[in-house]
């Protein structure tokens, strides 16, 4: 019954897609923390880029962005990235891609981690003289941190399924490599059902994992 | 309601849900073929391509054209089946196997390449079209002459198609191929000299060279570097077989074929094989 599986790099596709899921949760990880950050700011420049980002960025269909970097970003505008060959150049576009939309929630998920620290914390580091960025990074931060470890799992297991938008432009993930086996072996539902396997065995783990880990740091009040 | 009934009637309900579904299915997959057949009520459903220019195109007024729709057409006729008679539905290539199976449509002419795999599955009448993988590159390109040329250079093709493990696995393992998800996106790259040559069958290439806003930008490299064999996918065990069978050989005799070809694909200067013998297969 699994004997077409054999001829096709099954591993070597998912490496892809762990690899799309990592480097896009670093960086969305970073960007969206500053996004947070910037909405919570005191200027009021940079509380209306932060909205302004969120809004437009968690409502475009990720698709549309993907195929952006694509169609716009590569082929128009000539932007490569570094890269010389066309693999390199549209995992690093995929990466650019799923990293501006995912960041867009992590900056929501970790707002609402910022609102569970009460404000007399925040009023008492003013006034023993801290400034915005030490009281961001000493006070509320990590506390919002430890809150939002729940809701960040969602995003990231939501950030691992939606690596397979970056089949549309050619990255050699799993999805790209599920077209090829459909196309070839007419089994579409064993196949469907064998990649949806492999998904839950990346994102199951996660969840549990992450899961544990909301329970160990939540901040008891 | 206490929360305990709450939850059981949610259980009961879902599992009501769940039967329903598996059910129908059982029954849809069962009783299909005998509903769909063509001898009861003048309607025929027909299962071509909605996105290929001169193959199967759904044109933004309704119609329908293409190469795959005038063969259907036609065939349809010899069935005994008004034009206005003819229910076209998308047979996106992933899902023609399950929609002959399921008994969905009546047959299928969708760019239908006939290959073992395949035949386990359905059973094919034709073939009908002898096509071969080809590339178009910009008409002022002079560098690409011979298969071989296309190794240092950019491919494009659509994600997962057999086209495009031709090229990584013998064609050109040392092109770069650039996969999208359709082949508009390979063209707007051609236009703008971000990528050499799209590679496909080279009917559907012509059928996008046809397309007046492509119009004589792009010609095709004239390589056969592959042979493709169109099909009529019909419901294994089908009765349909030897009829649509009948009718592509009268197509071809009455001229009909030949005419379709020049039609269709006629206007990007396409190379066409003539029409194939039925039940032959070119490897």
């Amino acid at each position: 019954m699994f004997d077409f599986l054999q001829g096709y790099d099954l591993l070597g596709a998912f490496w892809v897609t762990v690899q799309l899921t990592v480097y896009s949760a670093i960086g969305s990880l970073v960007w969206g923390t500053l996004l947070a950050a910037m909405r919570v700011s005191p200027v009021p420049l940079m509380r209306g880029f932060g909205t302004v980002y969120v809004n437009i960025v968690r409502n475009i269909p990720l698709t549309v962005i993907i195929v952006f970097t694509s169609l716009g970003l590569f082929q128009t505008l000539g932007v490569t990235l570094g890269a010389e060959r066309f693999t390199t150049i549209n995992f690093r576009l995929a990466v650019l891609g799923l990293t501006a939309y995912t960041s867009a929630f992590v900056c929501e998920a970790l707002r609402s981690g910022i609102n569970t620290v009460p404000l007399g914390q925040v009023e008492a580091a003013r006034a023993i003289g801290l400034s915005f960025p030490q009281i961001l990074r000493l006070i509320v931060l990590p506390q919002a941190f430890r809150s939002v470890v729940g809701p960040l799992a969602n995003v990231l297991i939501a950030l691992t399924k939606n690596t397979t938008v970056a089949a549309a432009i050619g990255v050699a993930e799993a999805a790209l490599l599920m077209r090829e086996m459909i196309e070839n072996e007419a089994q579409l539902i064993l196949i469907s059902a064998i990649f949806a396997a492999g998904f839950l065995c990346l994102t199951l783990p996660t969840g549990l994992f992450l899961g544990w880990v909301a329970k160990k740091v939540a901040v008891k009040r | 309601m206490n929360p305990l009934r709450t939850s059981r009637a949610l259980v009961a309900a879902a599992a009501a849900v769940v039967l329903s579904f598996t059910s129908a299915g059982f029954a849809n997959g069962a009783a299909g073929g005998a509903l769909r057949d063509h001898d009861d009520g003048d309607e025929i459903t027909v299962g071509i391509k909605f996105d290929q220019p001169g193959i199967g195109l759904k044109t933004p007024d309704g119609t329908y054209t293409g190469f795959d729709v005038d063969v259907a057409t036609y065939i349809a006729k010899q069935l005994g089946h008004d034009p206005a008679d003819i229910v076209w539905k998308e047979a996106k290539s992933a899902d023609r196997e399950t929609l002959l199976q399921r008994g969905d449509v009546d047959f299928i002419a969708a760019s239908y390449s006939i290959n073992d795999k395949r035949a386990e599955k359905v059973d094919f009448a034709g073939p009908y079209l002898l096509a071969h993988q080809d590339v178009l590159i910009r008409a002022d390109d002079d560098s690409i002459k011979k298969p071989s040329d296309l190794n240092n250079k950019k491919l494009c093709s659509v994600t997962g198609s057999t086209s495009a493990q031709n090229v990584k696995d013998k064609i050109a393992p040392d092109a770069q191929l650039q996969e999208y998800g359709g082949y508009s996106e390979c063209l707007t790259g051609l236009e703008n000299g971000v990528i050499d040559a799209v590679t496909t069958d080279d009917s559907i290439l012509a059928g996008y060279a046809a397309q007046p806003e492509f119009k004589g930008k792009f010609k095709l490299g004239g390589f056969k570097m592959s042979n493709e064999n169109y099909g009529i996918g019909v419901q294994k065990g089908s009765e349909l077989k030897a009829k649509i069978n009948t009718a592509l050989e009268k197509m071809v005799a009455d001229g009909s074929w030949e005419a379709a070809v020049k039609k269709n694909f006629g206007p990007a200067g396409y190379q066409n094989e003539p029409a194939p013998k039925i039940g032959v297969i070119v490897q």
